[in-house]
């Protein structure tokens, strides 16, 4: 490390600014040949100094980007195919720099590891110093204090701090005047320790300490959020699941539609808690023309029932997830999910369930697939579009117009064949394999859609037997839709067990960054010296350790307090 | 008339008055260019001088303070400059400007009946009013006069308002609910305003970097342009008072940053998930935190780190724009 005059200095890298500048450079570059530890400890001060520490800062700022420009797999997996779809040759090439998966990339993780690793050792040998700095005496007053920063003198004279009174001024002793300045000092809140050299008493005087601790818990806790958020993935899981208004989700592994466990997560810790979604409330904007139809509130009304215990009421909201066992609910998504039902050529009914659809734009435009597997002669396929709002376009195709139930409309595609669900492979409930198939509805077919409104039947083709959408709510007026399709809702349940540390250390960083950034770290000497005349003069004078904008200013306002206005400004 | 109505014909007269502004401004540079010529000779024996006192080692803050002390309180500029009539019509009108700007802000929230920074054009509405809030406390707590800065400060402001007036402006509509919530209050003011503090940063540093070049043309005995720059504070100066604007700035991004996690992980249910506005909001964190590091570092105090200064800008410019427009993300709140 750099040979260092001021054992009380903070420990810096050698080419920090604020830490001794060395002639003729690095001593190990002088050296003619380095063995291996020699090339160890050159590798490590090198990695360790502001330098790197500077150029792997920025260069993590520039790898960053590429994930901005390329959808990412993590937030965006829908994009990525998109873009594999759209650019047949370049993706798999961006895919081999692994540009899709750019914050877990292997040249990203170099970077910020290499980053934390400069860190741990410039941070290890700054705390080791820093504990040892806290424990020292304030240096041995300089012997020169008018070369200093804020250098002002005093006539030795007693003060009147009440009045400032020039009549009551009157003649007192350097040590009474140097006791004093220790006194307010120490009240001041700096660290002092008397000298005494050639027969000058002085006060040395250290504060701000706490800018270094704050540096320190600053760097630190940066390395602390890294390894909560490391470790955070590892123990939680995150999960989706769709459940219509009615239904009850009950918190197991095979109960989820989807589910992301962490690499040490272990499902024997999920609680079989019970989630129902009474009804789902969502209001939209009616009045403003400049935006009707815009959502104004999603609300889903839930009961919670731990076991054995009793169901408790509950709500969540976009902005407000449920906390509940152990787990966050939130409410991320919503939609239609129309009661369907079909009976076969008998009259039996072969399938009724109110089937989740998807929105496809703001006024909910929905699709949804139906699968009827058993009771037909073939297997039976439809593919559905909801209009909440149905309006005609001039084209003569449907849209929404309007997200609320005002004019709702289900048509259906009607597909007999193969579903392909029984070889095994999972396939999704939201899409329709039409490929072994005959489409029978809609299309190329000559047989237009069939199109329902809530209540409403219509015979399947060829005689295969009905279809019904059914209406939620029964006892409504002729034209009041307003309950006649159930809705559903998608939560995400997560738990993720680090995260309050993430919080600890995000609060940690930013107090560290407050106090390293505006606590001043400076020193300040009050000596009595005798001038050749033999008069005694009160020198004053300060050094700033670090960035100390107000250190001028706090040298003259301390010597002012201490031995009142310079005399030309009092007369 | 509707309240939004009173609120734009607000914003195109605080338009206006910053154009005033701005060509006083202007004028007074221009002035201060004229005030060197005619003192030329003095002029340059005393810059030599000023720029011996910090050329002899690196520029550092002691230097620039010393150098702040000896050339008096207003400002350490080699050549002294008083108060034009120029200038001071210059602020007079910025203060004019800034009520009609906070006037129409304020109508604008009460016009939509909540905070008046939901979508891009009441964000750059509140982020340009309280860049001027900023350079106008700047005024008057900073012991260094820098209202020269008023012709970077009223020109961006009145670029930005014209953009937003006429690309951005969306009518007030009600929030959405993702964004129904206490952090929309919280994270997006504190985002502005801290762009307010950057802003000012940049403009230092833009002014530092022209100041050096004079001072190293001053040293060698060439000629400079941009007379005007005797008049300001010294390239160390600067290069403090940018520093401390920044690390002001950086303080609120740091905090913007984290209020963003905790509103994430309400509304989105995680706290953390590099979307587009989220990598782009860590970039500017480590290109600002680059910066103060680039200070602390032997060879590159000074000119290096103003680099790092405007870059650091021009980042927080590409986010609120390019990132905004053009980029897909969860962030899509541009209503645009």
């Amino acid at each position: 490390m750099t040979s260092r005059s001021d054992p009380g200095a903070p420990s810096r890298p050698a080419d920090h600014i604020d830490s001794t500048e060395q002639v003729g450079g690095e001593a190990s570059v002088t050296q003619p040949k380095l063995g291996f530890v020699g090339w160890m400890r050159f590798g490590w001060r090198q990695l360790t100094s502001m330098r790197t520490a500077l150029l792997l800062l920025l260069l993590l700022a520039i790898a960053a980007v590429p994930g901005s420009l390329v959808p990412q797999r993590s937030s965006d997996p829908n994009g990525v195919t998109q873009y594999f779809t759209d650019n047949p040759t370049l993706a798999p090439i961006l895919d081999g720099f692994q540009m899709f998966d750019v914050y877990t990339s292997a040249w990203f993780s170099a970077v910020y590891l290499l980053l934390f690793v400069s860190l741990i050792g410039c941070v290890i040998p700054r705390t080791k110093h820093h504990l040892e700095a806290l424990r020292a005496r304030p240096p041995r007053t300089p012997a020169r204090l008018s070369r200093l920063a804020g250098y002002t003198e005093r006539p030795l004279m007693a003060s009147d701090l009440e009045t400032r009174a020039p009549s009551s001024l009157a003649p007192r002793s350097a040590e009474e005047a140097i006791d004093a300045a220790a006194v307010q000092l120490r009240k001041a809140g700096y660290r002092v320790e008397r000298y005494e050299l050639r027969g000058e008493a002085s006060v040395s005087a250290e504060r701000g300490y706490l800018r270094e601790t704050g540096n320190l818990v600053f760097h630190t806790a940066l390395l602390g959020v890294l390894v909560a958020v490391g470790f955070g993935g590892g123990f939680g899981f995150s999960g989706q699941r769709v459940i219509v208004e009615g239904q009850t989700f009950v918190n197991t592994l095979a109960s989820f539609d989807s589910f992301n466990p962490g690499r040490f997560f272990n499902d024997t810790s999920l609680q079989p808690y019970r989630l129902s979604l009474e009804s789902l409330d969502a209001v939209y904007e009616t009045k403003n023309a400049d935006a009707l139809g815009q959502p104004i509130d999603f609300t889903a009304h839930v009961t919670v029932a731990g076991q054995g215990a009793e169901a408790q009421d509950a709500r969540v909201k976009v902005n407000e997830p449920l906390y509940t066992h152990g787990t966050d609910v939130y409410l991320l998504g919503n939609g239609y999910a129309p009661t369907i039902t079909v009976t076969n050529a008998d009259g039996d009914v072969v399938f009724t369930d109110s089937v989740p659809f998807l929105p496809q734009d703001a006024n909910l435009t929905s699709i949804g697939v139906v699968k009827v597997p058993d009771g037909m002669p073939e297997q039976l396929g439809m593919v559905g579009f909801f209009y909440p709002t149905q309006t005609q376009l001039t084209s003569g195709a449907y849209t929404s117009s309007y997200p609320d139930l005002i004019l709702p409309v289900l048509t259906l595609n009607v597909y007999e064949g193969d579903l392909g669900i029984d070889g095994g492979t999972p396939t999704s409930v939201y899409t329709l394999d039409p490929s072994g198939m005959e489409q029978l509805t809609g299309g190329d077919t000559g047989v237009d859609s069939i199109e329902l409104k809530p209540g409403e039947s219509a015979e399947l083709p060829n005689g295969l037997g009905t279809v019904t959408f059914e209406h939620a709510d029964p006892d409504a007026g002729e034209g009041d839709y307003a309950q006649s399709v159930p809705r559903f809702a998608s939560f995400d349940i997560h738990h993720d067990p680090t995260q309050i540390w993430v919080l600890v250390f995000a609060a940690l960083i930013l107090g560290g960054l407050l106090v390293s950034l505006f606590v001043p770290r400076r020193r300040m000497w009050v000596k009595a010296a005798k001038r050749p005349d033999g008069t005694v003069v009160l020198e004053y004078a300060g050094l700033a350790r670090g960035e100390d904008p107000g250190l001028e200013d706090a040298v003259t306002a301390f010597a002012d307090a201490h031995a009142g206005p310079k005399p030309s400004s009092v007369e | 008339m509707t309240l939004d109505e009173i609120s734009i014909l607000s914003v195109y007269s605080a338009m206006v008055v910053y154009a005033i502004a701005f060509i006083a401004f202007a004028i007074d540079l221009a002035k201060r260019g004229a005030a060197v010529t005619a003192s030329d000779v003095p002029a340059r024996a005393e810059a030599k001088v000023a720029v011996g006192a910090t050329a002899g080692g690196r520029p550092s803050a002691r230097g620039g303070a010393a150098a702040a002390k000896a050339g008096g309180e207003a400002s350490d500029g080699a050549v002294s400059y008083g108060r034009s009539p120029a200038l001071r019509v210059g602020v007079a009108m910025t203060v004019l400007a800034w009520a009609l700007h906070l006037a129409a802000t304020v109508l604008r929230g009460f016009a939509a009946g909540r905070v008046p920074w939901a979508n891009m054009y009441e964000f750059a509405l509140t982020g340009t009013l309280i860049i001027t809030t900023v350079f106008l406390v700047v005024l008057l707590v900073s012991k260094h006069d820098l209202r020269f800065l008023g012709t970077f400060v009223t020109g961006l402001v009145l670029v930005l308002l014209g953009v937003a007036t006429i690309n951005f402006y969306v009518s007030p509509i009600p929030l959405p609910p993702a964004l129904q919530s206490v952090w929309l209050v919280i994270h997006v003011f504190v985002a502005s305003a801290s762009v307010g503090f950057f802003a000012l940063g940049f403009a230092l540093s833009v002014v530092q970097l022209l100041q050096a070049r004079r001072e190293s043309l001053a040293a060698s005995a060439k000629a400079a342009k941009l007379t005007f720059l005797a008049t300001l504070p010294s390239a160390a100066t600067l290069e403090n008072l940018a520093y401390r604007v920044n690390i002001i700035g950086f303080i609120l991004w740091t905090f913007t940053l984290m209020a963003g996690a905790i509103w994430a992980e309400k509304a989105w249910g995680r706290y953390w998930g590099w979307d587009t506005k989220e990598v782009w909001t860590f970039i500017i964190w480590v290109v600002y935190a680059g910066y103060i590091h680039a200070r602390a570092t032997r060879g590159w105090r000074g000119s290096r780190s103003a680099w790092l200064s405007i870059i650091g800008f021009s980042t927080v410019l590409f986010n609120f724009t390019v990132v905004n427009l053009f980029f897909k993300g969860l962030h899509a709140y541009s209503g645009l």
